[in-house]
């Protein structure tokens, strides 16, 4: 039973993590999906002068941490063990809390903290260098799919 | 009691295009998912032209989420910058604010996501519901092919940036 449960659990993880690798759009902003584990998800992304949004400071643009933000949260509904297949983003709320440090990455983490039949809730928290101080927190609803 | 002649049409055109590009150019974040703007006087279209690199979802296939969100905002951020510009540049004041004008900043900004975004054009406006001189309240409507049936829409919070009185420079 157990063992069923963990055999469930990485194939659900290893099909999320395909899938990220298989979205154009997180591809080409260079995401790397680091962490996945029952509803938790980690993406980073890489500085890129693509994204400035600010071109008097070099700060990223907002929209940049939005697609980063949607993945990563798509990502910990996808993973969570109750949800038997994949995801849309219902609605997202970001609140910019600072500018991103030009020149550094960010790293997002998504938790997936209530599922029911049809909708996951997800929170995240998107960070430069300076881990202790978020660039912007997320939350969202997203659908769940699937057969059961 | 004497009343200047109305400016020629393309002399107002030419203004009012040469503000919107230069605002819109010095945005790289913008050139990369290819957002342009439409003009009708002072009204703006957001157009965001497909790409594949544009795709979250390559099984439906649908724009990523956090594709339509930002072009949201852009629309949202430009139609704000625009509108707070635009008296400055009809009353003939020949660089608008366009190249020191700072951006404003989103406070926060939620979306709600009606449709999947198909693999082709969308389009965006965006209304501003509230504009002080501090903070401004945005919202704006996303669609495709159909104006009535909308994708996505948002509303948005931002900082307006603080224009320096003459005095203090």
């Amino acid at each position: 039973m157990a063992d069923e449960t963990a055999k469930r659990a990485a194939k659900q993880a290893q099909m999320a993590r395909q899938f990220m690798e298989a979205i154009p759009h997180a591809r080409d902003l260079g995401m790397v999906l680091t962490e996945l584990d029952a509803g938790v998800a980690t993406i980073t992304m890489p500085y890129d002068e693509r994204l400035i949004g600010d071109p008097d400071t070099g700060v990223m643009h907002g929209g940049a941490v939005s697609a980063l933000m949607d993945s990563c949260c798509g990502a910990a509904v996808m993973c969570h063990p109750s949800n038997p297949g994949g995801t849309a983003t219902i609605d997202l709320r970001i609140d910019y809390m600072r500018a991103a440090t030009p020149g550094q990455g960010l790293s997002t983490t998504a938790t997936c903290y209530h599922i029911t039949r049809s909708v996951a809730f997800v929170r995240a928290t998107a960070c430069d260098e300076d881990t202790g101080n978020p660039v912007a927190m997320a939350t969202g609803t997203f659908t769940v799919e699937g057969t059961r | 009691m004497s009343r200047s002649r109305p400016e020629p049409v393309q002399i107002v055109k030419q203004r009012r295009d040469d503000a919107l590009a230069a605002l819109v150019a010095r945005v790289p974040y913008i050139q990369y998912l290819g957002v342009s703007f439409d003009r009708r006087g002072d009204e703006l279209t957001g157009v965001l032209g497909f790409q594949d690199k544009l795709i979250g979802n390559p099984l439906l296939p649908a724009i990523h989420g956090g594709v339509t969100a930002a072009f949201l905002e852009i629309t949202s951020v430009i139609t704000l910058s625009w509108t707070s510009q635009w008296d400055a540049l009809e009353a003939g004041d020949p660089e608008g604010d366009a190249p020191q004008m700072r951006l404003p900043k989103t406070i926060d900004f939620t979306v709600d996501y009606l449709r999947s975004g198909l693999p082709r054009d969308a389009y965006a406006r965006a209304r501003i519901t509230r504009a002080g001189r501090r903070y401004a309240s945005v919202h704006v409507e996303g669609w495709q092919d159909n104006r009535s049936k909308l994708f996505a829409q948002a509303t948005g919070h931002f900082l307006m940036p603080q224009q320096r009185r003459p005095d203090e420079q």
